[in-house]
């Protein structure tokens, strides 16, 4: 049965994220909340895992979630539903494709689905920012209460700010990003922590 | 049967060797598929690319399916899109056994720590990224304000945000019509 609703969720959502990657986030980070899966640390640790290791991100998600559930057979089912969606649709279009791409349906439905997909990762990432800055506030009122300004936070801060420096500024290349932010982590937890 | 097994060889480098999937994998794609093995041309590339673009699913198994397919028909396509999974899956699976062992280290809880700071740097990279490749209409920035609102709104009421991914579908078709019309 855990099987099944492995398959079943990433079937469905290989089937309504267009876009690829990280337009799955906000989807799986949502169900995985839902359903109770894993905490939500935990899937923002496997996000650096995935930028850290070859092959598409949505493989590697399923992938994990699926092992994480129900080893190795549930990674299987997680897989196979991920995959499943593209390729029965793409065996349908790579016959009509000229025809598909044309399409005033497809066209119209894609002007709406673009800016979607950026504005739903918006919102992972802030819910993401959340987690990682603030993980014991369970709400966004939480804010504004004294003690959220720990040293904690304040090391979190620094180490975010420098890797958006380093991806940004210097175009470092993310492994390089997380193999440094885990190294300050380390630091940071034995002498400052 | 040769060139099932050379399809699912190519893809299964591409899958073991390109990391952040889906866009990165096309570079490469286009080196191994046309440049070395001719298998398809530069014009399908551009193919792929809107197709994987407009239809749902990870840019990469899109790509995969649809050029296997071109090569190979049906079971063309099942080598190419095996061949770019497996990588993946391989080494997740591996990676998923062993950081359960690990992860009661203190100096991993450390490190995983700091991690998550750099990822969240990573993952608004990625956004920036997807933000540049938006067409920048009045109606694109709408379109991604309304999705980002309602998105939260629809977390804190526990309403599942695929209804947020069938509207902003149903406002672009028919922002789309009217603009037809308004030429015409």
């Amino acid at each position: 049965m855990q099987f099944f609703e492995l398959f079943y969720t990433f079937f469905y959502i290989g089937i309504v994220t267009f876009g690829g990657g990280y337009a799955m986030l906000p989807l799986i980070q949502s169900t995985v909340l839902e359903k109770g899966w894993m905490p939500h640390e935990q899937l923002v640790d496997f996000v650096a895992i995935s930028e850290s290791t070859p092959g598409p991100f949505a493989i590697n998600i399923a992938t994990y979630i699926g092992a994480e559930r129900c080893g190795v057979l549930g990674s299987v089912c997680a897989t196979l539903g991920v995959v499943m969606p593209s390729f029965i649709i793409i065996l349908l279009v790579a016959r009509v494709y000229e025809k598909f791409n044309s399409n005033r349906i497809v066209k119209g439905v894609m002007i709406g689905l673009k800016p979607a997909v950026i504005g739903l990762i918006a919102s992972a990432v802030l819910t993401i920012g959340k987690t990682v800055l603030i993980p014991d506030v369970t709400t966004f009122m939480g804010v504004f209460s004294k003690d959220i300004l720990s040293l904690e936070l304040l090391c979190s801060l620094i180490i975010f700010a420098l890797g958006l420096f380093l991806i940004l500024k210097k175009k470092a290349h993310p492994i390089l990003v997380i193999v440094i932010s885990a190294l300050l982590g380390i630091l940071a937890g034995y002498f400052i922590l | 049967m040769k060139k099932l097994l050379n399809l699912f060889w190519v893809f299964f480098k591409i899958g073991a060797f390109t990391f952040g999937g889906g866009y990165a994998m096309i570079p490469i794609i286009q080196k191994e598929v046309v440049e070395n093995k001719k298998w398809v041309t530069d014009d399908d590339i551009l193919n792929v690319i809107a197709i994987a673009e407009s239809t749902p699913g990870p840019i990469a198994i899109n790509s995969a399916t649809f050029i296997g397919y071109k090569v190979a028909g049906v079971l063309g396509a099942a080598c190419a899109t095996l061949g770019v999974v497996i990588p993946s899956f391989v080494i997740i699976t591996i990676i998923a056994f062993f950081l359960n062992k690990f992860s009661e280290y203190e100096a991993v809880q450390y490190a995983f720590y700091g991690i998550r700071a750099g990822v969240l740097a990573l993952v608004i990279k990625a956004l920036i990224t997807m933000y540049k490749k938006m067409p920048k209409t009045a109606i694109a920035y709408g379109i991604a304000v309304f999705a980002f609102v309602a998105s939260l709104v629809f977390d804190i009421i526990n309403i599942s945000i695929i209804y947020v991914i069938l509207a902003c579908a149903v406002i672009g078709l028919v922002s789309s019509l009217f603009k037809i019309k308004e030429v015409e």
